[in-house]
């Protein structure tokens, strides 16, 4: 038997009340991978990331990683297994330097206690510099620009965007998901953040994005699962997503009230 | 102008001005009473720093501070009278009381939604309150007399000066203790809790334990003060720790400025010195006192010394040529 893929998401399910948000999603990421999960708004896109990391309770399924349960888990132990997240409206600590959102992501990792910080002991120094020095290589890696000691909320948007994403790789994941990292960004940013990804999956991380830029998602992805009403209707490769008429109809029957043709939609995802 | 006062503000000998200050202050007045305003003020101003690891760092509103303080006041109290420990001696088992009391209060409210948490700390003050009322061995209404100076060895420090002087050093690393584990890892944590809980659960931080750990290290900061009340005062009783105390002293820290230890400090010296000073102002004090601290809050609801982050690594950093560093994993 092959050993158990990087993240496997079996029959998922999330109701609140009556409503059905994840009605039995499954799926597989591989070490590596970059996958896509793509669907009309209210599809339960960004509540299915949030059952696999441990913000919502699942009501149904189950979700593992390694071959190992993660379902339970609350969200720190979740992230404490290697999978990290960016938030789909920024989630930023505002106040507080670029830098220090990004010693977040390091937290874990840190090796000093409150003593050592009280005597401030060569052991906090020490551990206080590396935390120091490793947020600016992930800035760096990300490519920031904006000034590193400002407040967070003070850099532009797409700057915010790149802080996000540091903090989340600093966070030293072998998953990352990505919630709408393309959202706002100018067609410029874009073509950074295609290049950033690229290079987050050179460091062997694997990616799963929640994305509605097409042009984006068709480029970067290996494979793609899209939902409709919180089920999975396709799973495959760009190429056979595009081409999956239900995809088609589906996905344009909601996102857009009037009526369109095939020709518009083949547009449309293309 | 402006810009001169913030780099006033940023000044890294900040700290040994302030202890200059209060080395000083008794070659201005050293009259019993100006001794007695100046160490009330200071143990205020520990007060005030402990709670702001709870309410400035974290975010946590506790309405019920004073419990603490009580809880540390009473057991050092009970030890000295009862039992004849010196005060130094009771040190450790006022922290261990105070990390109980943390643990029994924080563990089930940290749950809560602050709102929440404020009402239930805001009846957990009450509740330490009238338990010290009826007990035997807290003396019931009428308290603890008779709570001896503190000395170290054969060394007598109970004096007005002395014990000035012992609080300035006590009240002077209580204040760098917090402003230190502020800015550590676990006053980040702090931080990120107050910022966001949802991304702080996301990096990795077990937020519960990050909020009880802010709630244990301000019950040490106001058990401790606790003891030096006690020492200063000679006797307490239940009214010593009224709800008042615990409105007081949140009051320090938002007229300062959360999360700011200048800002605290001075909030706490203006909150316990003003009263005092508008004592010839008879029976309108308090009412020319709480009109300056609504005219204050109004003006600069931030507080007097807001708290605004600081890069200390930052100005050493090279400039920004070689921005492809290899990240190795």
């Amino acid at each position: 038997m092959s050993a158990p893929p990087l993240l496997q998401v079996e029959d998922l399910r999330l109701s609140f009340g009556g409503v059905t948000a994840v009605d039995g999603l499954s799926f597989t990421v591989d070490e590596g991978d970059i996958l896509s999960v793509i669907g009309p708004n209210g599809a339960g896109k960004t509540s299915a990331f949030n059952c696999i990391t441990g913000f919502y309770k699942p009501t149904g399924g189950k979700v593992s990683l390694d071959g190992e349960d993660i379902t339970r888990l609350r969200p720190s132990a979740v992230a404490a297994k290697g999978v990290s997240r960016t938030f789909q409206n920024l989630r930023l600590f505002g106040e507080l330097t670029v830098l220090d959102n990004v010693r977040a992501g390091m937290h874990l990792r840190i090796k000093q206690n409150a003593i050592d910080a009280l005597l401030h002991t060569p052991r906090f120094r020490k551990s206080e510099r590396i935390a120091t020095e490793e947020a600016h290589k992930w800035l760096d890696f990300v490519g920031l620009r904006g000034d590193r000691a400002a407040e967070a909320r003070n850099l532009p948007y797409g700057e915010q965007r790149r802080v996000e994403i540091a903090r989340a790789l600093a966070r030293g994941p072998r998953l990352l998901l990505l919630d709408e990292p393309a959202a706002g960004l100018n067609h410029g940013e874009k073509n950074e953040l295609l290049d950033l990804l690229g290079r987050i999956r050179e460091l062997g991380i694997a990616l799963v994005l929640i994305e509605h830029d097409m042009g984006l998602v068709m480029q970067v992805s290996r494979r793609i699962v899209v939902l409709n009403f919180g089920k999975e209707i396709a799973d495959g490769t760009p190429e056979q997503v595009r081409n999956d008429p239900a995809v088609v109809e589906a996905y344009l029957g909601t996102e857009d009230e009037t009526p369109a043709g095939p020709a518009h939609a083949e547009e449309e995802i293309s | 102008m402006a810009s001169k006062l913030s780099s006033l503000m940023e000044n890294r000998y900040l700290g040994w001005i302030g202890l200059a200050i209060a080395l000083l202050a008794p070659f201005v007045s050293a009259t019993n009473y100006s001794l007695s305003v100046m160490t009330s003020a200071l143990l205020f101003v520990m007060l005030a720093v402990g709670l702001n690891i709870v309410v400035g760092y974290c975010g946590l509103l506790d309405l019920g501070y004073a419990a603490f303080f009580a809880i540390g006041a009473y057991t050092s109290g009970v030890l000295a009278t009862r039992y004849d420990w010196s005060l130094l001696a009771t040190i450790p088992v006022v922290i261990l009381a105070a990390v109980i009391a943390g643990v029994v209060i924080g563990g089930p409210t940290l749950r809560l939604r602050s709102d929440y948490l404020a009402i239930v700390t805001l009846g957990f003050g009450e509740i330490i309150r009238i338990t010290a009322n009826n007990l035997e061995i807290t003396g019931g209404p009428s308290g603890i007399f008779g709570i001896p100076g503190i000395s170290i060895g054969g060394l007598d420090l109970s004096s007005p000066v002395a014990f000035y002087y012992t609080c300035v050093v006590a009240v002077a690393l209580a204040v760098l203790g917090a402003a230190r584990l502020g800015r550590s890892r676990l006053g980040r944590a702090w931080r990120f809790v107050r910022e966001d809980e949802d991304a702080a659960e996301a990096m990795g931080i077990h937020t519960y334990k990050v909020k009880l750990a802010a709630y244990i290290a301000g019950a040490i900061w106001g058990g401790l003060a606790g003891i030096l009340f006690g020492a200063q005062l000679t006797a307490i009783s239940p009214q010593s720790f009224t709800f008042l105390w615990s409105a007081l002293i949140l009051m320090a820290v938002v007229l300062g400025g959360m999360g700011s230890t200048p800002g605290v400090v001075i909030g706490a010296i203006f909150v316990s010195v003003l009263p005092e000073l508008l004592r010839g102002a008879a029976d309108y004090r308090y009412f020319i006192f709480g009109v300056l601290l609504i005219v204050v809050m109004i003006f600069r609801p931030q507080g007097v010394w807001p708290t605004h982050a600081v890069e200390r690594s930052a100005r050493k950093r090279r400039t920004d040529d070689d921005s492809t560093v290899e990240v190795n994993q």
